[in-house]
């Protein structure tokens, strides 16, 4: 059954679309399929090697912008950025892993939240380049969202392959030594700052992808969205915790359940608060309802909270517990 | 043949030298045993020959290469094995993880460091748990892992740094088997230990050292019984004795 799990959901994906027409349930699982990349791609540096970046935003911002400056300053298709957006990421990770994994500890997690803040100061800044503030806009190549989502599964299938693929190899050993013991990893001729720099790029280009991939299909950026130290960074750390860090399909998981809590909190509660306000004339209420979509930050704190305090391995890397808490029979008796 | 050799070595921590001038040469082949009472030193050598920190002065050489100026990982793929005193796990990896992480040393492919991983691991008689998490391995067992990682990295010296500490007498037995097998396969050891029992039974030739600085050398009965060695381990009146 386990084994099997991989196909009927990679099935169920590949026939969602055609029997769900609705076009926001559409967007969700697009969106639900670039998370898979990015948190594939967290998970690769933070959830097996053990370097956790809060910084993620910078790469998927870049290979957003390298979409949009194509389609704005070359006058290409911003297709063309899926050739080129993880190349990008990957350009601004080099000199940055280059230098802060020098350090050890929690320097990288600093430097990586510096590093999204300096990338999304530069554009915001280069208004030459970028239009700052006014952001990119470009035109949207299907009127159709399915050609969207098979863009969006492709990549995320690929992500997934890539990281089963790496964590099977030398690589993925190495990765897993580096995380948890980097003395240890040395003494067994592991150069931890050649492999971490690996795992960071490879991290960084997935990121890159899923940016340009959102370039083409939102067909708008600016600094504030594709830089987004809550709506990318924390959500990517999100997304990669929930799911279970350092799980193949922990970033799926953790992609379903953060784009559905994203939406819960960004809709205030699906339009429960907004609904009740009306129903009842409150005043407070309607301000209420305004504030918790934007309050989805506070709602991703608690929620970090209680994964880490009920399901430390996350979802994926928990699931023996919660089948045990959800069928305590089937397993009475049995001692664990 | 000389196979290994340290030079004038020296290594100030601040104000404090805590290896002072130490040299001498290894044998290939041979187990050479290097002793000192607590925080005499003996660890820091380690340290310094596998390049975790650098020497403040001094030379090591091994097969007629100066290697002082090597990094960690070079050393190990220069043929260097290690183990640690405070034993260092890959916690969350099973057992085999731990040696096929390190057999990728010497070969590219998984299968082929499996292959090799689980060979390291019968011979030093840790096979039969292999698909145990490292972190939940008893204390002897987590030695004897620290050994089969350095084994599968094929080494052609291997450093071995208290490695009997804390096992209960059989499984000192087999610890004292393991180090003349792999003895037998050729590879030459540097061993430090504070139980007589295993230094004194297994090695070629000891090296003593207190407060960082060499105080004996030579056959194990010539060093046991060298008034500075007495001296230092058991105080000044035993020494005149
Ligand atoms: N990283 C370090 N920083 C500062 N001082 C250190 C460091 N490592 C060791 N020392 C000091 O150097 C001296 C030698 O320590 P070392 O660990 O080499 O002794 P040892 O002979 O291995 O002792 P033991 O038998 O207890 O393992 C001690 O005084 C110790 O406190
Ligand atoms: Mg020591």
């Amino acid at each position: 059954m386990k084994k099997y799990a991989p196909f009927l959901l990679l099935f169920i994906l590949i026939i969602f679309p055609l029997v769900i027409q609705n076009s926001y349930y559409q967007h969700l699982m697009i969106l639900v399929l670039m998370w898979v990349v990015i948190g594939s791609g967290w998970n690769m540096i933070a959830g097996y090697t053990g370097q956790v970046s809060f910084g993620d935003a910078a790469f998927f911002g870049t290979g957003a912008y390298t979409a949009g400056l194509i389609a704005s300053k070359l006058g290409l298709s911003a297709w063309w950025g899926m050739a080129f957006g993880g190349f990008t990421a990957m350009a601004v990770a080099f000199p940055f892993g280059w230098i802060c994994f020098r350090l050890r500890g929690a320097y990288f997690a600093l430097a990586s939240l510096a590093l999204n803040e300096i990338c999304r100061h530069i554009a915001t800044i280069w208004e030459d380049l970028t239009e700052g503030m006014v952001g990119i806009l470009i035109m949207p190549s299907f009127l159709s969202k399915i050609p969207y989502y098979y863009i969006a599964l492709a990549l995320a299938v690929m992500s997934v392959l890539m990281v089963q693929i790496v964590m099977n190899s030398k690589w993925g050993y190495y990765f897993l030594s580096i995380r948890e013991d980097q003395d240890a990893a040395e003494s067994l001729g592991i150069n931890t700052h050649h492999y971490k720099m690996i795992s960071l790029n490879i991290a960084a280009f997935l990121t890159g992808m899923a940016g340009s991939l959102f370039m083409n299909y939102m067909g708008f950026i600016d600094p504030e969205v594709v830089f987004s130290l809550h709506d990318i960074s924390i959500m990517a750390i999100l997304v990669g915790i929930v799911g279970g860090v350092g799980t193949i399909y922990g970033p799926v998981v953790g992609a379903f359940v953060m784009v559905a809590v994203h939406e819960f909190f960004r809709t205030g509660f699906f339009g429960f608060f907004k609904g009740l306000a009306a129903l009842t004339g409150s005043e407070h209420l309607t301000v209420a309802a305004k504030y918790i979509g934007q309050a989805h930050v506070l709602g991703f704190g608690i929620l970090v909270v209680v994964v880490i305090l009920v399901l430390p391995n996350g979802i994926v890397g928990d699931w023996g517990k919660i089948i045990r808490k959800v069928i305590p029979m089937k397993t009475k008796g049995v001692t664990t | 043949m000389i196979i290994f050799k340290v030079e004038n070595l020296v290594k100030y921590f601040g104000g404090l030298a805590a290896v002072n001038n130490v040299s001498f040469e290894v044998q290939k082949g041979e187990i050479f045993g290097l002793i000192g009472p607590n925080g005499s030193g003996k660890t820091t050598i380690f340290n310094l020959i596998s390049s975790y920190f650098p020497v403040t002065s001094g030379r090591i050489y091994f097969k007629d290469q100066d290697i002082t100026a090597f990094k960690t990982h070079k050393i190990c793929k220069a043929g260097i094995g290690r183990t640690f005193q405070v034993v260092k796990p890959l916690g969350r990896l099973s057992v085999l993880d731990n040696v096929i992480a390190a057999a990728f040393a010497r070969v590219q492919t998984k299968h082929e460091a499996r292959d090799l991983a689980l060979e390291t691991l019968e011979f030093c008689g840790l096979a039969h748990r292999k698909e145990i998490l490292a972190k939940s391995l008893p204390i002897g067992e987590r030695k004897r892992l620290e050994i089969t990682r350095a084994m599968a990295t094929k080494p052609e010296l291997l450093l071995l740094d208290e490695t009997a500490a804390g096992l209960n007498p059989s499984e000192l037995d087999t610890a004292i088997d393991l180090i003349l097998k792999i003895q037998d396969r050729g590879v030459t050891i540097i061993i430090v230990e504070h139980i007589m029992k295993v230094i004194m039974t297994i090695s070629d030739r000891i090296h003593a050292i207190n407060f960082g600085q060499t105080i004996a050398h030579g056959s194990p009965e010539e060093v046991a019984n060298d008034p500075a060695v007495i001296e230092a381990y058991l105080g000044e009146e035993y020494a005149h004795r």
